[in-house]
């Protein structure tokens, strides 16, 4: 009986509370910078594509919702001749993000991609490119990793030491 | 001639009195529950969200208005239309101020619980022929529910007319002149309110309706305006007691320097207020609950407070 007496007093005291609504579209909510929304490609700071094709943020999508197709150019980089992401299936896990071993594909904060007709949820390669670096302004994959392009061959890459001549007795 | 256009006069403010409050209600409902939930509820439309009813009303006349294959057609139809019709009936009785009532009836009292007995069967009816088994649970909750707290309703106001002598609702209100019954009549007044809440089946006593157990209750499988009809009857309900509180308990229009149906508008619309306050804030009790609070505590207070106020009474001379 007092318990019920006091909730009803409780409640009406909130009426002296602020208010938590946030009225959307004149105001915003803040975004954490890791919010996982609308996902991009970023491009490494030279301006090349990340993205190497490896197939592995398909492979890890719980719902399936990337496809992409693997090709190379005459310098011997890997690229996505295509890439697609069906947003109305993907859930915003951020799984693709952690799989992928370039920083290429990342989640950005920015959810406002509503849209009239199905169809345009699909997003081709040049919605999803950005010309930037996202994230991780200074990390170049190419620049980092052992693997022989044009331009940069074994042992030149940063944190790399040359290749040891495995026939040879010196040590 | 003239004494007839007056009372048509009458009949018009009332009636369109009532459906104007019950309407704005389903705004006033949804701000209030937003206030005390510490957010807005509707306030885009229009100023501050006013016009929210106008669009629920050209939604609600536009949906498609479907009676299902297998529900008794006729009675499902006419049950939407009783409870609005009976629960209209009693404003008629309720004195606005010393002139503005439509007919002041020496049987007032048991006019009004007559008629908020007869709302039973629209919602006993509706659960009934909609020939589904959540309405029908929600129908047969209603009749034990409502039907059991009419009885304490009606006994709460024994009280009342002990007091002043009378069943008319006029009488009554005059003979609050010195003290208004809310402090001699107290435990009358508070069984009043519990079964008014419990009559109108609002919460926390809505288990009729109870949407998280039984889809929606007795109106399951009503829509479009009939569906409309069971909300504008909840409403009015919500009027009627509020209303019917502040004649037998609150001195009816009685009140210093602002004209009486100033007054009484002032006292209803503050019940209103205390209706959407308890909605906010309690939780529905389970149904054997409802139950038990009815005749093991409802019953002996009211019945104690009939007891002692006769034996004052008596006392006095
Ligand atoms: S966020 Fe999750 S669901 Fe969306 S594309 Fe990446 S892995 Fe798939
Ligand atoms: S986005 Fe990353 S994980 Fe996906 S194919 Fe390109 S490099 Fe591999």
């Amino acid at each position: 009986m007092i318990s019920i007496i006091r909730t009803i007093w409780k409640v009406f005291l909130h009426q002296f509370r602020k208010r938590v609504t946030i009225q959307y579209p004149e105001e915003r909510a803040s975004l954490a910078p890791r919010w996982r929304g609308r996902i991009i490609l970023s491009r490494d700071p030279d301006g090349g594509e990340r993205c190497v094709a490896c197939y592995l943020c398909a492979a890890a999508c719980p719902v399936d919702c990337i496809s992409l197709q693997a090709t190379e150019d005459e310098n011997g980089r890997r690229y996505p001749e295509f890439f697609r992401i069906n947003f109305s299936r993907c859930i915003f896990c951020g799984f693709c993000e952690e799989a992928c071993p370039t920083y290429a594909i990342q989640l950005t904060p920015d959810f406002e991609m509503a849209e009239y007709n199905r169809r345009n949820l699909v997003y081709e390669k040049e919605d999803l490119l950005i010309s930037g670096p996202g994230k991780y302004p200074e990390y170049n994959f190419y620049r980092i990793a052992g693997l022989a392009i044009s331009g940069k061959d074994k042992g030149e890459a940063e944190n790399e030491s040359a290749p040891v001549d495995v026939k040879g007795l010196m040590p | 001639m003239s004494g007839m256009i007056e009372k048509l006069l009458i009949v018009g403010i009332v009636l369109g009195g009532a459906l104007f409050i019950a309407s704005g209600l389903i705004w006033l409902e949804r701000r209030l529950l937003g206030l005390w939930q510490d957010r807005y509820g509707p306030n885009r439309v229009g100023p501050f969200g006013t016009f929210q009813v106008v669009a629920d009303m050209i939604k609600v006349f536009t949906k498609e208005d479907w009676v299902p294959p297998f529900a008794d057609k006729a009675v499902f139809v006419i049950a939407p239309a009783v409870i609005v019709a009976t629960i209209l009936m009693p404003f008629a009785v309720i004195p606005f101020a010393p002139a503005l009532q439509v007919i002041d009836l020496n049987v007032g009292l048991l006019f009004f619980l007559a008629m908020s007995a007869l709302g039973v069967y629209s919602v006993t009816l509706a659960g009934w022929s909609s020939a589904s088994k959540y309405s029908l649970l929600g129908g047969l909750r209603a009749a034990a529910q409502m039907l059991s707290y009419e009885v304490f309703m009606g006994l709460s106001l024994v009280g009342v007319v002990l007091l002043s002598g009378s069943f008319s609702l006029g009488r009554i209100v005059e003979a609050q002149q010195g003290l208004w019954f809310c402090i001699p009549q107290f435990f009358g007044l508070v069984v009043f309110v519990i079964a008014g809440v419990a009559e109108t089946h609002r919460l926390p006593f809505d288990l009729p309706e109870a949407e998280s157990e039984l889809v929606a209750g007795f109106h399951s499988e009503y829509s479009g305006m009939k569906f409309g009809m069971f909300f504008v009857g909840e409403y009015l309900g919500v009027t009627l007691i509020s209303a019917m509180i502040t004649t037998l308990f609150f001195g009816g229009w009685m009140g210093p320097f602002l004209p009486p149906a100033v007054w009484f508008l002032i006292k209803t619309f503050f019940f209103i207020c205390f209706f959407i306050l308890l909605r906010a804030s309690l939780p529905r009790p389970r149904y054997d609950q409802l139950m038990a609070l009815g005749w093991k505590v409802m019953l002996p207070l009211s019945l104690m407070n009939i007891v002692i106020t006769g034996g004052i009474l008596l006392a006095r001379g």
